[in-house]
């Protein structure tokens, strides 16, 4: 857990990763970034900056592997030693993601009949907690994100997109990882919710959770940045010959 | 620029469910499949996709040791580990697919006795496993049945006489009846209405969830596997020309087949 983490240690360094998208349909590959380096330590939170479309989210899920990267390291410090994400094996990843990595999208992954509450409680229980236990936590987590609790028990799909993005936030940070990974969390946020997650996200470093985040307006999270990523304009399309 | 070779898992404890390697399968001048290889961990959801033809199914059958294939190898890692099972004999086979797999067809005729009542499908299972109690029999039919959220009011109904979406829980609980080490789905809700499917799927997920049942799921519909699979292995022509997990395989598919078949579904 990160709170056994010395403090400073480092959780991920990144060296040289690149991403493009081959379009063989279109036989062109599109550049989305190359050479980015950094290292990130245990507590510490990390801004990516940079105009519209730059490839500050493909940087994100560079990171998870919901892309693949052509080059570069992602090493990062597990639980029980270090491993190169980028060229990690899947089921290692998808162990990492369960236990270790979280991302936090603006979109829910509803799914028909599941229960807020047991969406929300859902990576408790399978980190062997008590059902009752887990639902308890669920249904702090959703009120103190401002879900109503007549719909604890309703099934998101019919919610709308604040709400929905609610529930998603309570499930994502309700287990600390060591690595969490924000794509716009804010976004569709009312004030009441936005500010119950800059609260989550100042107690997640506080205990050592690393983040990486790309956020609309920086404003929000502003006090809890250490440092930032300017990821620069150099976009470009190679037409194959 | 291709991406990056993967490397061996490391962090998984404990070894792989499934072991498929080298299986090649003609039938007269058709090659359905060519040098396949699997790997399914124990609580995986592993989804095969591809077009008709693509050799998905053939590959399910084989995995329920139905047919044996030209060359190849597949093992289970359960404890009486009898090697190589397309090795085995005709009654080793029987015995081993119904003590530790199970399957759900597409079409409910492949896998259920029509004109039989439900709860005597499952039951005939259990019978074949040698359970001969009939009391427990009933019971045992009875919570299978449950688990897989069919109606116990229709208990006695035959298969011919329900819904398409019931006829598929039918099949699940036959084929979870004998708590399977292997769970395989051919194509489980194509054909249903789209409201039917979703709660096919939700029942699906839940027994997934309660019982960490490991599951290789063949369908052609990209949001069935992306709803149920953990990773998925893209199939053409009778070879796998791609695998990864779902979010990345649909995010940022690497083969030109691929990107053909994400492109055209989403």
């Amino acid at each position: 857990m990160p709170n056994c983490d010395p403090p400073h240690a480092e959780v991920l360094a990144v060296e040289g990763l690149a991403k493009s998208f081959r379009m063989h349909h279109l036989d062109q590959t599109l550049h989305a970034f190359e050479g980015i380096s950094f290292r990130l330590l245990a507590g510490e939170f990390l801004l990516l900056r940079g105009p519209n479309g730059v490839g500050k989210s493909t940087l994100l899920r560079t990171l998870y592997r919901s892309y693949l990267p052509d080059v570069g390291q992602i090493w990062f410090n597990h639980a029980s030693g270090r491993i190169d994400l980028a060229r990690a094996a899947d089921v290692d990843i998808a162990l990492l993601r369960r236990r270790e990595i979280g991302f936090v999208t603006q979109f829910l992954v509803a799914r028909p009949r599941v229960a807020a509450q047991d969406i929300v409680a859902e990576p408790l229980r399978r980190a062997g907690m008590a059902g009752d236990a887990a639902l308890a936590e669920a249904q702090r987590w959703l009120a103190a994100f401002g879900v109503k609790r007549d719909l604890w028990r309703a099934y998101p799909t019919s919610f709308s997109g604040g709400e929905q993005q609610k529930v998603n936030l309570a499930r994502a940070l309700i287990q600390p990882p060591r690595l969490l990974l924000l794509d716009e969390p804010t976004a569709s946020l009312d004030v009441g919710a936005r500010a119950a997650l800059v609260a989550r996200l100042a107690e997640l470093k506080a205990a050592g959770v690393a983040l990486i985040g790309v956020f609309h307006h920086p404003g929000d999270v502003a006090a809890l940045i250490d440092r930032d990523l300017m990821l620069s304009e150099k976009k470009v399309f190679d037409v194959a010959v | 620029m291709s991406a990056m070779q993967r490397l061996a898992p490391v962090l998984m404890p404990g070894a792989p469910l499934l072991t498929l390697s080298g299986v090649s399968r003609r039938y007269g001048a058709v090659r359905a499949l060519q040098d396949v290889a699997l790997t399914v961990w124990p609580g995986e959801v592993l989804g095969i996709v591809g077009e008709s033809g693509s050799g998905k199914s053939t590959l399910l059958r084989m995995l329920n040791l139905e047919d044996t294939p030209d060359a190849g190898d597949y093992r289970l890692a359960l404890p009486e580990s009898p090697g190589n099972l397309f090795a085995l004999g005709r009654f080793a086979r029987r015995q081993l697919c119904a003590r530790a797999i199970g399957i759900v067809y597409q079409n409910p005729h492949l896998g259920l006795l029509m004109a039989h009542s439900s709860s005597g499908n499952v039951a005939e299972r259990l019978l074949i496993a040698g359970e001969r109690s009939f009391a427990r029999l009933r019971a045992r039919a009875r919570e299978a049945l449950e688990a897989s959220e069919f109606p116990l009011s229709r208990l006695d109904d035959p298969p011919r006489d329900l819904s398409g979406g019931m006829q598929q829980r039918v099949q699940l609980a036959k084929a979870i009846a004998l708590e399977p080490a292997l769970l395989l789905l051919d194509e489980p809700t194509t054909g249903l209405d789209v409201s039917v499917q979703a709660l096919v799927l939700d029942t699906l997920k839940r027994l997934q969830r309660d019982r960490r049942i490991t599951m290789v799921i063949v369908s052609h519909d990209l949001g069935v596997i992306r709803t149920m699979a953990d990773r998925v292995v893209v199939m053409r022509h009778g070879r796998v020309v791609e695998e990864g997990l779902v979010d990345q395989v649909f995010q940022d598919p690497q083969h030109p087949y691929t990107q053909e078949l994400v492109h055209a579904k989403l």
